[in-house]
């Protein structure tokens, strides 16, 4: 046994950061201190503070060390391992924090609100290791299934629990599987799928529980399997994620060999396989039916419902398809039964949510919350608040097919049916801040950008509409939009909304209709006053040189791309407006602050 | 979809009779598995580099499909490229979080100091530049990648710094 542990986060966070190295170091420091037979070093999935990394911790205490640098290695193993003294200069501290208090990972205010339930092994286990998933209790829920329950009582388990799909749209998973197990008897093949295509872009709660947790997936899948009678799974990853590819194909390799997949599992006589297939790159492609569509090989275009997966999916046989997340939650389910999942949440969302906390906030992260939480907790308290004192102005959850909440909604509680009431959608999870330097007119066309991008081009008022709207959000983000365009818009929308062939067309305009609800002075603001209020939209802004600052040293008319500043040495200078491109690089240049813009 | 119709012969295939080698035992192995085509386009690109028509020309031929069939799943798909990428790959990450925090700005700078568009190789084929949507770092906003190397918390005056940094190297 090992005296104390060191977790050196393994997410791709913290790799980007350089954690990689860390390790080795650690290894290397702490064998040449001859503690080689007392600490472990451990490489873990993400522990959700990304922003900090590299993060280590180190156990028993929990010490909570950020942004470790390779110099500070040394210094954590003679100083906290050898002589027992944590390295107070190290550990990560809050704003909130008045300096010298050291603080243990549970106790800061990031994780205080939280509840880890899909998250559980995150951060805490090495997940190339099916050992310490197993000692947390991992497959235990697999063999009580297969020895103890009918398929009957699984399902019923699951749906009295309450849990719906965390991949966007929150449709009942009992439900799901039940249809599954019931519409279709035939004693052929069905199939159980995980989407772990993950989409949103800003997103990224699936690829951490796969990096930092893989067995999870598996157990669940398996699970599943046995409770709608299939023998053959398939994991759709997105080959962007090339860690949680590697440690997917290690985890299940490992299971295999331990006999949790393949034949006869538990001597249950049920068989069940998982392949992974890896996605290329298309966001429709999460879509169910396009997903099984590119399992088989083809373009990924998704298809009208019905008939559902349920009844004929991958291969035109019994599918269910499930989102990373949903199967991260369900051998607790299992072991800790549907009651006590049902416990937590609210009246019709039960349990709890990631999310993925980024843009304009301090603690940018992972964050697993009760559903009902407030927006205010999880910005406020969670997140630290928006950073450089400027004035929160909206959450954007849901993605491209969400929209933009903005103050007037932070004490919402937030689950499925509110955020809908609202104008946007608890999507997969992606949960961006924007403040008042954001310009929501250049947000929604950001996001209509996007879907313009990944329209497959199978129907026409996905493949034309978004194109149309795109066009128009341009013009006003160029100062030539009229009032007229924001009616156009709105019935755009509408006929889009009402006739687009899969959820990527029908979600499409949420980003557009959103920021018109809560943001319309600032369309306003673009279309008659011809200005941009947040200052990003190029074409309306002018940039000036104030004559009492300027200095003459000519270092802007130096850095001008078109060269249209004119003035000589220790003259004042002028901007022709005619011919300026409003790159802002004389602003950038100005050692004087003598460049404004409005 | 976002993949781009390539340029006719922009720049020239290059490919190996190793290459081909490899390609047709990748096939061989594959052929008889289900949904096969996909796996053998990405096992295809990882030997090329890219798709270019030769190359797909080989795989309808090989496993008997309509070329029509194989090209329609290449441009399909986004991750699956019909032009040349550079010894060094930027991308540039344009998901929601980098976008808010002003990745935008740092793709306008490479594309300037590059002088080539996103989607494109710079005619000594050293760089090729691209867009991407989220690579799971968000955290770090605003992040780029070069060949393995992640870039975070970046700003437009690091672009300078960091392409410097490649040219001098001869390999990624
Ligand atoms: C355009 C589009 C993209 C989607 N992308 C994803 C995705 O990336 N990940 C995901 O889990 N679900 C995604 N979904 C939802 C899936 O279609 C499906 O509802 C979900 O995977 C079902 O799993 P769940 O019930 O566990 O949520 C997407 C839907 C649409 C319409
Ligand atoms: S949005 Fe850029 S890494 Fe996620």
């Amino acid at each position: 046994m090992f005296r104390a542990h060191v977790l050196v986060c393994g997410g791709t966070g913290c790799v980007s950061s350089g954690s990689a190295k860390l390790i080795d170091l650690f290894k290397e420091e702490i064998e040449k201190q001859g503690l080689k037979d007392e600490v472990a070093v451990v490489q873990t999935g993400c522990h959700g503070l990304c922003a900090m990394g590299p993060i280590v911790v180190v156990y028993p205490d929990a010490t909570f060390y950020a942004m470790v640098k390779e110099e500070n290695v040394s210094e954590i193993v003679e100083e906290h391992l050898l002589k027992g003294r944590v390295v107070s200069h190290l550990v990560y501290k809050e704003e909130s924090d008045a300096g010298e208090n050291v603080k243990s990972l549970n106790d800061t205010d990031f994780y205080k609100k939280q509840t880890r339930v899909a998250l559980r092994n995150c951060g805490v286990i090495n997940p190339e290791n099916i050992d310490e998933y197993i000692g947390m209790r991992g497959y235990e829920a697999l063999g009580k299934v297969l020895t103890e329950m009918q398929p009957e009582d699984v399902i019923d388990t699951i749906l009295k629990s309450g849990l719906r799909g965390r991949g966007g749209a929150g449709f009942p998973t009992g439900q799901k599987w039940k249809l599954a197990r019931e519409l279709v008897q035939d004693g052929g093949q069905k199939y159980v799928c995980c989407n772990a295509d993950e989409g949103d872009p800003g997103a990224f709660m699936d690829r951490s529980v796969l990096e930092g947790d893989p067995h999870v997936v598996l157990e669940a899948m398996a699970i599943a399997g046995y409770a709608i009678g299939a023998s053959q799974g398939y994991i759709y990853v997105r080959a962007e994620y090339p860690i949680a590819v590697e440690r997917l194909k290690i985890a299940i390799g490992q299971a295999k060999e331990y006999g949790l997949l393949g034949e006869n599992i538990f001597e249950s006589g049920f068989s069940f396989d998982i392949d992974l297939r890896l996605g290329a790159g298309a966001f429709v492609c999460g879509e169910e039916t396009a997903l099984m569509t590119s399992i088989e090989g083809k373009r990924g275009e998704p298809r009208p419902r019905p008939p559902f997966p349920a009844v004929s999916g991958l291969y035109q046989r019994p599918t269910i398809l499930n989102n990373v997340e949903t199967w991260a939650n369900i051998p607790q389910i299992i072991l800790n039964g549907a009651d006590w999942f049902a416990s937590m949440g609210t009246e019709k969302s039960k349990g709890t949510k990631v999310f993925a906390l980024g843009g304009k906030i301090n603690n940018t992260g992972l964050v697993e919350i009760p559903m009902g939480t407030t927006l205010r907790e999880v910005v406020e308290d969670i997140g630290g608040g928006v950073p450089n004192g400027k004035k929160f102005k909206a959450a954007q959850t849901g993605g491209p097919s969400g929209g933009c909440i903005p103050a007037e909604h932070f004490d919402v509680p937030i689950d499925y049916d509110n955020l809908t009431a609202i104008g946007s959608m608890m999507g997969s999870g992606g949960l961006i801040v924007m403040d008042e330097d954001n310009c929501m007119v250049d947000i929604a066309k950001f996001f209509l950008e996007f879907t313009v991008d990944e329209s497959c081009g199978k129907c026409v008022p996905c493949r034309i509409g978004t194109k149309r709207m795109y066009e128009i959000l341009d013009r006003i983000t160029k100062g030539q939009g009229t009032l007229k365009d924001l009616d156009r818009l709105q019935e755009l929308a509408a006929h889009i909304k009402d006739n687009a062939l899969c959820g990527l067309g029908q979600t499409a305009p949420n980003p557009i209709l959103s920021t018109l609800q809560y943001f319309h002075d600032e369309y306003v603001a673009h279309v008659v006053d011809k200005k941009c209020p947040a200052k990003v939209c190029r074409g309306l802004l002018t940039y000036t040189i104030i004559p009492e600052k300027c200095r003459g040293c000519t270092k802007c008319a130096r850095n001008c791309p078109v060269r249209c500043i004119s003035g000589t040495v220790k003259e004042v200078h002028t901007i022709d407006q005619e011919q300026c491109i409003k790159c802002g690089a004389c602003m950038a240049n100005c050692p004087f602050d003598a460049i404004v813009k409005e | 979809m976002s993949a781009a119709i390539p340029a006719p012969a922009q720049l020239p295939f290059q490919g190996t009779a190793e290459q081909e080698q490899q390609l047709r035992a990748l096939i061989e192995e594959k052929r008889d598995d289900k949904g096969a085509l996909m796996p053998i386009l990405q096992g295809a690109q990882e030997i090329y580099g890219y798709l270019p028509v030769e190359v797909q020309k080989i795989i309808a031929e090989e496993m008997d499909v309509p070329l029509e069939k194989v090209y329609g799943v290449s441009t399909f798909y986004s991750q699956f490229s019909l032009t040349p990428k550079g010894k060094h790959q930027i991308s540039v990450c344009l998901g929601t979080a980098c976008y808010v925090k002003g990745s935008g700005l740092v793709l306008d700078k490479l594309k300037e100091r590059l002088e080539i568009d996103s989607g494109e190789c710079t005619p000594d084929r050293e760089f090729s530049l691209d867009a991407c949507r989220c690579v799971g770092a968000c955290g770090l906003a605003p992040v780029m990648t070069i060949g393995d190397d992640v870039y975070g918390r970046l700003t437009v005056d690091q672009v300078d710094g960091i392409l410097e940094k490649y040219k001098q190297q001869p390999h990624a």
